[in-house]
């Protein structure tokens, strides 16, 4: 067979914008069968897009697709599937309330006189199950029932009853126990020796070593190079995902050592697996980055610490008083005053209907509230001098919210919460999606906010805003803070190899090798 | 692990296979279960016991309701919802007076065209629904309006009439069930089971448990909702034909369609499907309507004024829907409660 020649699959001149924002630019990618091919890159690199364009989920703007030789498009994930490609998202693909019988062969179930043979499709998902080691798991089990790790080994059977051609891995095995990594891992290795070509993406440089056959690094959406897995050093594979294009203009951090207790201290916080006891200060006048690859648990962190966790354990103290938050208006009461800028503004932060001036006060009402009745003076005083202090650009803050530019949204979800005056702010990835002029407004307000005595703790996926604008950074791992990066030892690299779990590098500093974030500063 | 241990671990595993079978059907059973209580206790205090008659009427009463609810849960099953099933069932009844007559071949042929007419609603409503992205709820509403203008024209006064052979058959008792019970008996087995049981019926679940996963997983999404609304209108058809078959005349009465509607979304959640989709089935929702017939039959022996029926049904809707949101006490983080 001539597969050394000709890959299996080419991808050529992939290009996605969205709206303003470019995913993909003249992007490639290649592989053959019976190799596992990974591809790399930090968060917004355009791996994901990458995938989604190669299973039909979202249509490149230009650019072609070759399979086994002959130019293909895929119009839909159906189409896709229908080609022999499967693909195992990061985001499940399972239906809650079926069995996990019926969602393995959901399109093609086995029939008998034209109906669903619910007797054959649960001895294929007894076998597929076997396949992939997850015989615990029964098929008529509803999917809603399973645990997380659970569901995500149905996802892999699923996609693995499919028979296809190319397998994709889209960070499939973080929601995983160790014990299952292993058996997906002998598994992906059997179905590389039967021909498959398997696509792997993860952030886990150990599983990358062990599996992977071939290497592709992406970044900022371009393709940066191929090479063959082993003949490149970690070092020089984490210099290959970096890059910088554009650098922001940060404000300067301020110089004065901050001392006294800290205003927010929280100690061994752990829920449901997905916080794993964390512990962490921040004090007055501190930005605190929470980084770390996407997902490993600082949204939960954020939300534990906000109170909408049932079940989280570990204890919190304010200003060295110990506090239990239950619930978001607990949080935002005065001798607490916390605030958190949600991620998702559109659903959690504002009333998009709503008037700008209604969003910009509804977390504050109390403040103006006399007897149960708003004194509507006071509101519109406190709401012109947020107006002015955001430069929140609006025709009419009369009008409703939704119509203004996504930069000005998420000025208004931070003037709302800034209404209550809060000492302890938290910020939950606040920068996505918002061009770079406002983002250099926010990050000079959170210096100031800062400098008036405000705790900051402050997740983004950007690295150069954690390293621009955070005092320290947390790196997140699995659910855990692994290290602390402060000073000089906060760079890119640093960042990437501890975000990655790869042991400190020894070049910029010494004292990166800081076990525990708790235990710092 | 030993040779003995086997058979041990096969058994267990069978009965693991019972418990998941017996949990997917949760809110059938219960459904089953009020009904049986319900009816037994009617049958108990009954001054007269049950007599053919008194269950031929009951039966008619409940399996009318029973055929709408059936046709509303298909939409429901997806996620939707079909305003229309009442008016589809008052239309279809006007015209059933019109066409279900003549005898032999002519009925026949009038049947099958009662029941085309109530597919095309249906499809009316599933295209706009799919290629209009239009809310169900309001295209329901609105197409169910039409519907009723055309019955109004078909039939401005009560009237018509039916095939007396065809219409006593079915009000009767064969082999000494009522022919109604047979009638829908025969719904479930020859149309609602192969659904179930087709791609395109799953399918219905899948979007209505989670129309993403559904797409990701190349599910033939717009195919699978046209074809619930089709079904929905065949199956609020038959019941305007039994409704024909029962009354012998056609009558385009807005209350009785909105009637219809309201308590067929009553019966539905009655029976056990979640109205946010995905789970649930028809055959629970025959139970429900049959729950909601009874109430007032029971309400009738308990020498309770008729004037409170309404009040009991509302009872009898609450404590069923409660037992669903009992699954509330599982999340772990608020925010889901708000999802």
């Amino acid at each position: 067979m001539d597969s050394i020649g000709t890959p299996l699959l080419r991808m050529q001149g992939i290009n996605k914008h969205y709206g303003g924002v470019r995913a993909l630019e003249d992007v490639r990618f290649e592989c053959r069968e019976s190799t596992v091919h990974a591809v790399l890159g930090e968060n917004g690199a355009g791996k994901s897009t990458l995938i989604k364009v190669l299973s039909g989920v979202v249509q490149p703007d230009a650019g072609t697709i070759e399979l086994g030789g002959e130019r293909v498009t895929f119009p839909s994930p159906a189409a896709a599937n229908r080609a022999g490609i499967a693909c195992i998202f990061q985001e499940l693909s399972l239906a809650p309330d079926l069995t996990v019988a019926d969602n393995i062969s959901i399109t093609n179930p086995p029939k008998k006189l034209g109906l669903i043979d619910h007797r054959a499709q649960r001895r294929i998902a007894e076998e597929v199950l076997a396949r992939v080691g997850g015989e615990d798991i029964h098929p008529l089990t509803l999917v809603a029932d399973l645990p997380l790790s659970r569901r995500q080994m149905v996802e892999i059977a699923k996609a693995l009853a499919r028979n296809p051609r190319i397998l994709i891995l889209d960070e499939a095995t973080s929601a995983l126990t160790a014990a299952d990594v292993g058996k997906v891992f002998a598994m992906l290795k059997q179905l590389r020796t039967e021909g498959m070509s398997i696509v792997y993406i993860s952030h886990r440089m150990g599983e990358i070593k062990e599996l992977a056959d071939e290497c592709s690094v992406y970044r900022n959406g371009r393709y940066v190079a191929s090479f063959a897995a082993g003949t490149k050093s970690d070092d020089a594979i984490v210099e290959m995902m970096i890059g910088r294009e554009y650098s922001n203009v940060f404000p300067p951090r301020s110089a004065k050592v901050v001392e006294g207790p800290p205003a927010l201290s929280v100690r061994n916080l752990s829920w449901e697996g997905q916080l794993n006891s964390i512990s962490l200060d921040v004090r007055p006048g501190e930005i605190v980055g929470l980084g770390g690859l996407d997902g490993q648990g600082q949204r939960q962190l954020l939300l534990g610490l906000f109170g909408t966790l049932i079940g989280a354990t570990g204890a919190i103290e304010i200003n060295g008083v110990p506090v239990k938050v239950s619930s978001p208006e607990r949080a935002k009461s005065p001798n607490i005053a916390m605030a958190l800028i949600p991620e998702d503004r559109k659903n959690e932060g504002l009333m998009l209907p709503m008037s700008v001036r209604d969003n910009l006060s509804f977390a504050a009402l109390g403040r103006f509230t006399r007897f149960g009745v708003v004194d509507r003076k006071a509101e519109a005083k406190a709401i012109d001098e947020m107006i002015s202090l955001l430069q929140i650009r609006s025709d009419g803050v009369d009008g409703p919210v939704a119509s203004l530019s996504g930069g000005n949204q998420q000025k208004v979800v931070i003037g709302k919460w800034l209404m209550n005056r809060p000492r302890i702010i938290l910020l939950n990835d606040p920068t996505r999606g918002i061009d770079v002029g406002t983002k250099q407004e926010l990050y000079q307000l959170l210096r100031r906010l800062a400098a008036d005595g405000a705790a900051i703790l402050f997740y983004s996926t950007d690295y150069d805003e954690l390293i621009g604008c955070c005092d320290r950074v947390l790196v997140m791992y699995n659910g855990a803070v692994i290290r602390t990066l402060a000073g000089a030892e906060l760079t890119e690299h640093n960042l990437i190899a501890s975000a990655l779990n790869l042991p400190a590098s020894p070049t910029p500093g010494p004292g990166l090798a800081m076990a525990h974030a708790g235990a710092a500063s | 692990m030993s040779a003995t241990d086997f058979p041990r671990a096969e058994g267990r595993r069978f009965w693991e296979g019972w418990r998941h079978t017996i949990g997917g059907h949760r809110g059938l059973l219960i459904a089953i279960a009020i009904f049986a209580v319900m009816f037994a206790v009617y049958g108990w205090k009954q001054p007269v016991g049950l007599t053919s008659n008194i269950i031929n009427t009951a039966a008619n009463k409940g399996v009318l309701l029973a055929l709408v609810a059936m046709a509303q849960t298909v939409p429901v099953l997806t996620g939707g919802l079909d305003l229309s099933v009442g008016m589809v069932f008052v239309f279809t009844n006007c015209l059933a007076a019109s066409v279900v007559v003549g005898g032999g071949v002519q009925t026949a042929a009038g049947i099958v065209a009662v029941l085309a007419a109530g597919s095309t609603c249906g499809l009316i409503n599933g295209l706009i629904v799919v290629y209009g992205r239009l809310q169900p709820i309001i295209a329901t509403l609105a197409t169910g309006a039409i519907y009723f203008g055309i019955a109004l024209i078909l039939r401005p006064d009560p009237g018509g009439s039916v095939d007396p052979d065809f219409a006593d058959f079915m009000t009767r008792s064969t082999w000494g069930i009522p022919s109604s019970i047979i009638l829908v008996i025969a719904v479930v087995v020859l149309i609602w089971i192969p659904y179930r049981r087709s791609v395109l019926g799953r399918a219905a679940y899948a979007i209505g448990s989670s129309e993403q996963a559904a797409y990701m997983s190349g599910v033939p999404i717009a195919r699978a909702k046209v074809l619930a609304y089709v079904l929905s209108g065949v199956l609020a058809a038959i019941g305007g034909i039994l409704l024909t078959c029962i009354t012998y005349s056609g009558e385009a009465r807005a209350a009785l369609g909105g009637d219809y509607t309201l308590n067929s979304i009553a019966a539905v959640v009655i029976g056990g499907t979640s109205l946010f989709g995905g789970a649930g089935s028809a055959i629970g929702s025959i139970f429900g309507a049959f729950v909601m017939r009874t109430v007032g039959d029971l309400l009738f022996v308990f020498d309770m004024d008729p004037l409170w029926q309404p009040l009991f049904v509302g009872v009898v809707l609450l404590l069923a829907v409660s037992t669903g949101s009992l699954r509330l006490l599982r999340i772990r983080n608020k925010l889901d409660l708000y999802r």
